[in-house]
């Protein structure tokens, strides 16, 4: 019945035949032009842009001829130079790091601990839920005078809200991914017997790597934003200031071509930190996992 | 068996590939998955391409979906060249998430039909219409996590047939099913094609399937993609004719040594 709705449109003849030889080099390196495989590497590509970014300052900044509002890039680059060479820049600089990094470190490291209790008890699921809807909003910033107030003018207050700043993105990113992992895994996981840390430590971490690791960026740019803030702030701490310090003091001396030396060396370290830790860490992980492609929109 | 002696007038093809040469580049290789393909698929065809992994089948329909282009040869539908992916070439995907989670049933199938222009209520109809031909009115107010595989497949099929485009796709979409819904699930197919008549380019690297399926089946050696041959499914195959003895004949193509090529590619 059937075949009289769709009689096969067109009848036509079978072959059979002896496949083709295939092609000499079917399969063969390929051909890669010097140009392809400049551009092949993405951080050429990103330099390129940068210095098409700086001329566009440099053309700009030349046009206004204001040093005291828009240094140029040179005398950016400049004052940002003398700044390391015979400045104060890289001691201030590594002031700030070290504070950044043990702020970065406890806030991590409660985060796992909070989200940790998250997916193994419904009471430590509903506690990460309430404190991160009731802090995760509140700017680091805003306990600063409360962090002066018990731990005093010093490294104590600064790390106070650094881990403020660190510790809710980390567990929010963290504990998604979490809840993100598919349920097959988790109970392939279980059957073979992982429970407690060793499923947290050894399956949920690694599946979840991907949301972790964007955690860790937003941390990371979180707790920048808030260390520059408080130093800028409440300036020296302990003899010498950090970069929020630096750029604050250059500020009140006028000295706009060092404030903007300030600027560049937190966006330096802050490209640094993306372009060589993070880049690597996802290159050894969540790239060669598969779980992360590399796609465009066409 | 051959009939068409006395055919005069060729009809126009739906779709003809003329030798389409298809290469993947990565960064360090370059590799060619299909070796000047030639074929044409008509009106009302279930075109099957088999053959084993590697040999370009999956390559072959992803470029007349338009999502590879061809290094050289041309794909054309309806006379046009193909350039890139569009609604008048809808692909089934093996996997099942190609449905949108955040979709229901219903809304999946609408989805691309409002894409495509049609208005509100036009687009829900036809919708549901379709959705009723693959059985499914009763979960279409159901999101995709809550069916089964075969489901999914059928709501994919569904939001396919729904755009009602020049040709199907569909790479091996019954392969990832078990083997009493895949049996069920081409019957479903064949019947869907006797009921709406849809033009079919199928994916497969299952002999029986594609005797199942298939009206016409191209079959592709691997390393690199060549054509073997072009047969016809007789239909009385359809109605219990002598299907072992077709597929013996395909598995005696794909897999004897072919003499001309002098030496043994595999074991």
């Amino acid at each position: 019945m059937a075949d009289i709705l769709h009689a096969h449109p067109f009848e036509r003849p079978e072959y059979v035949r002896e496949p083709e030889a295939a092609d000499p080099g079917w399969t063969s390196p390929r051909p890669r032009g010097l140009l392809t495989r400049i551009t092949d590497i993405p951080a050429v590509r990103q330099a390129s842009l940068l210095v098409l970014l700086g001329v566009a300052w440099q053309v700009y900044a030349a046009l206004l001829d204001n040093t005291l509002m828009l240094p140029t890039a040179g005398q950016a680059l400049e004052a940002f130079a003398r700044g390391i060479v015979d400045g104060p820049l890289l001691e201030r600089a590594w002031t700030s790091v070290r504070v950044l990094l043990g702020g970065y470190v406890v806030g991590f490291a409660l985060a796992l601990v909070l989200t940790a209790l998250a997916v193994a008890t419904r009471t430590g699921s509903d506690l990460l839920t309430l404190l991160t809807a009731m802090f995760n909003p509140l700017p680091a910033i805003a306990l600063l005078p409360l962090a002066l107030l018990w731990f005093g003018l010093g490294t104590g207050s600064l790390t106070f809200v650094l881990v403020h700043a660190v510790l809710w993105p980390i567990a929010l990113n963290t504990h998604a991914g979490f809840l993100g992992v598919s349920p097959t895994l988790r109970m392939a996981g279980l059957s073979f017997g992982l429970r407690g840390p060793g499923l947290v430590f050894r399956l949920l971490i690694p599946a979840a790597f991907p949301a972790i690791l964007t955690g860790l960026k937003v941390g990371w740019a979180f707790a920048w934003r808030t260390l520059i803030a408080a130093e800028l702030v409440f300036g020296v701490s302990a003899g010498s200031g950090g970069l929020g310090w630096y750029i604050f003091e250059n500020r009140n001396q006028l000295e706009t071509a060092n404030v903007f030396a300030g600027l560049l060396a937190v966006i330096v370290i802050g490209l640094v930190v993306e372009g060589v830790v993070f880049r690597s860490i996802e290159r050894l992980t969540v790239r060669r996992w598969g779980m992360q492609q590399q796609w465009r929109a066409e | 068996m051959t009939a068409g002696a006395e055919v005069t007038v060729l009809p126009q093809p739906i779709l003809s590939v003329k030798g389409a040469t298809i290469r993947y580049e990565t960064a360090e290789h370059r590799v060619t998955a299909v070796q000047r393909a030639s074929f044409e698929v008509h009106r009302g065809d279930r075109f099957v391409l088999l053959g084993p992994s590697g040999c370009g089948k999956s390559t072959l329909l992803k470029a007349v979906a338009g999502f590879l282009k061809p290094a050289a040869g041309e794909i054309e539908l309806n006379g046009r060249a193909v350039t890139g992916p569009g609604p008048d070439r809808i692909m089934v995907f093996q996997e099942f998430d190609q449905l949108l989670p955040w979709k229901t049933v219903r809304d999946n199938v609408i989805f691309p039909l409002r894409r495509a222009g049609l208005a509100p209520r036009e687009a829900g109809l036809r919708a549901d219409d379709y959705i009723a031909r693959v059985g499914l009115s009763s979960f279409a107010a159901l999101y995709p996590h809550m069916l089964s595989g075969g489901m999914k497949q059928r709501v994919a099929i569904a939001r396919a047939m729904a755009l009602e485009p020049a040709i199907l796709l569909m790479d091996e979409p019954f392969a990832a099913l078990d083997a009493l819904t895949r049996r069920r699930m081409q019957d479903e197919l064949l019947r869907l094609w006797d009921d709406v008549g849809f033009t079919l380019l199928f994916v497969t690297h299952s002999i029986e399937e594609a005797v199942t399926i298939g009206s016409r089946i191209l079959l592709l050696t691997p390393h690199p993609g060549r054509v073997r041959a072009e047969l016809n499914v007789p239909r009385s195959i359809a109605q219990g004719g002598d299907a072992a003895g077709l597929a013996r004949r395909i598995h005696g193509l794909l897999f004897d040594e072919a003499p001309a090529t002098g030496r043994a590619a595999h074991g």
